[in-house]
């Protein structure tokens, strides 16, 4: 008998025969069809003509609806970036005791299993309607992203460093300060800034459920059939997050 | 006569229970001079050094610098004692990402507060040290430099410059020569040898060179199996001890 060199996969080939099943059965029964797709692509198309031109007439409105995403932006992840730095040191199994970093790992992931706009609803009901609400939710959403992963930096340092620290006689919060933060600074910064890049775009969208920033613009624009002023704000948003990815860029690179 | 420096009596050290690495070491170390420690790999020298600072919790027995009982202290007491006590380690640990000055301060974490420390606005006194220590150790324009950028020799230095900078009554050096090559190793011997000797602090190093050991150690321990089995001075150490220490003998 010949020897394989590859052995057949077999559970591999069940399941990939099995979702591509279910891909076929969930497309009937949701009544996908091509000729729905077909009269969408129609409307979609008088829809994007009336978007044209875009309507820059009322940009007060616009611009301080981009202000205020700007505003929840910058304070929601610079909340939530000072309330992880404690949160992830508390997470990191390396470093905590495991009476602590049960319950603040709980925490972390409580934070993280909503979405933002969930969040952003419960906080608009809470507080009311307004900036407030929206920078909340964000920095509930920082929080658990930032020192989730901060956690994890932390958990991969190297403990002979801290070893040294610890040897000279330090205290513990001088541990940290020399031992600790240190090989982990760069990679901390990393993420401040992905958040902030990810809360800019966010900020944009809790505005729809009432949450302050340009989103309620948008939306109002929407229900108003504004579409030209739908088509303004749309681009300020994409050049306002273009601005971002430039910006984050530079500065990451620069890290380096 | 007055009391030795370090007396270590009775020591065992078991990482798990019923198997001993260290197995009743009884030493005491002199106020001057250099200690080698020799035997082979996974006999307990590394354990045995770090039971000293506590980097590593001794099972039984009791160590005792200047007659303080070491074993058991806690908290502020622990860290006063750990501040005695330089460390000098086989992979240098220098803290990666902070400069070669930065290193050399942390020496002083033990005595300055916090916020000195986090702001980096040590006493002048201090500064000035870390400085003459650079100077001491052959690395002069290096302060600025982060500690990874520095080749290992170098790193070593610094290191070393580190544990001067806690000006500490014992330094324990961890197979501080085992990471270099032969030619490093034996200028980063003489150089401990000469710092410590010039500021008048005893060292005990764990050492794998039987060479390195009788060139610049006054004393010679050697371990096997967790248990001391030759100490004496350097040229008492025979070939017979050797076998007794390592095994074997084809390697002689």
């Amino acid at each position: 008998m010949r020897r394989a060199a590859f052995p057949a996969n077999w559970p591999l080939r069940l399941a990939l025969l099995g979702l591509a099943l279910y891909a076929l059965w969930a497309t009937a029964q949701l009544g996908i069809t091509g000729e729905r797709l077909a009269t969408g692509m129609g409307e979609a198309g008088r829809f994007l003509a009336r978007m044209w031109p875009p309507n820059f007439a009322r940009w007060e409105l616009l611009l301080e609806g981009m202000l205020e995403s700007i505003q929840i932006a910058l304070l929601s992840t610079a909340l939530g970036i000072v309330l992880s730095l404690p949160l992830g040191l508390m997470a990191a199994r390396n470093l905590s005791p495991w009476w602590l970093r049960g319950p603040v790992r709980g925490v972390i992931a409580v934070c993280r299993s909503l979405h933002y706009v969930i969040v952003a609803i419960l906080f608009v009901k809470a507080l009311g309607f307004g900036a407030l609400a929206g920078v909340a939710a964000l920095t509930v959403a920082s929080m658990g992203f930032v020192a989730k992963l901060f956690a994890e930096a932390i958990e991969e340092i190297s403990m002979k460093q801290v070893e040294a620290v610890r040897a000279t006689g330090a205290s513990g919060a001088a541990v940290l300060l020399y031992g600790v933060l240190p090989q982990v600074a760069s990679r901390f910064v990393g993420f401040c800034i992905y958040q902030l890049d990810s809360n800019l775009r966010n900020s944009t969208l809790v505005g729809i459920v009432g949450a302050g920033g340009i989103g309620g613009t948008l939306f109002a624009a929407f229900k108003r059939f504004d579409y030209d002023f739908v088509a303004a704000i749309l681009l300020s948003i994409i050049a306002l997050i273009f601005a971002a990815e430039v910006i984050s860029g530079r500065i990451r690179q620069a890290l380096r | 006569m007055t009391a030795p420096l370090l007396e270590i009596t009775g020591l065992e050290k078991e990482y798990q229970p019923g198997r001993p690495v260290l197995r009743g070491i009884t030493l005491s170390i002199g106020a001057e001079g250099m200690t080698a420690i020799i035997g082979p790999s996974g006999t307990g020298k590394s354990t045995l050094l770090r039971c000293i600072n506590r980097l590593v919790e001794p099972t039984r027995g009791s160590i005792r610098l200047r007659g303080e009982e070491l074993t058991g202290l806690r908290g502020a007491a622990l860290r006063r004692a750990r501040r005695r006590i330089g460390m000098v380690f086989q992979e240098y640990n220098l803290v990666e990402r902070l400069s070669v000055m930065e290193n050399v301060l942390s020496g002083r974490l033990g005595h300055v507060p916090l916020w000195r420390a986090w702001l980096r606005r040590y006493p002048p006194a201090d500064v000035e040290r870390a400085f003459a220590l650079l100077d001491a150790v052959g690395l002069p324009d290096h302060a600025a430099r982060r500690a990874d950028a520095l080749s290992g020799g170098q790193r070593q230095r610094v290191g070393i410059a580190r544990a001067l900078m806690q000006s500490p009554a014992l330094l324990l050096a961890d197979e501080p020569t085992s990471s270099l090559d032969p030619k490093t190793a034996v200028e980063v011997m003489e150089l401990m040898a000469r710092l410590t000797g010039e500021a008048g602090v005893p060292v005990v190093v764990n050492i794998h060179n039987v060479d390195l050991a009788r060139r610049f150690a006054g004393r010679i321990i050697g371990m096997t199996g967790g248990a001391v089995v030759f100490d004496g001075p350097p040229d008492d150490l025979r070939d017979h001890h050797l076998r007794a220490i390592y095994g074997g003998e084809d390697w002689l």
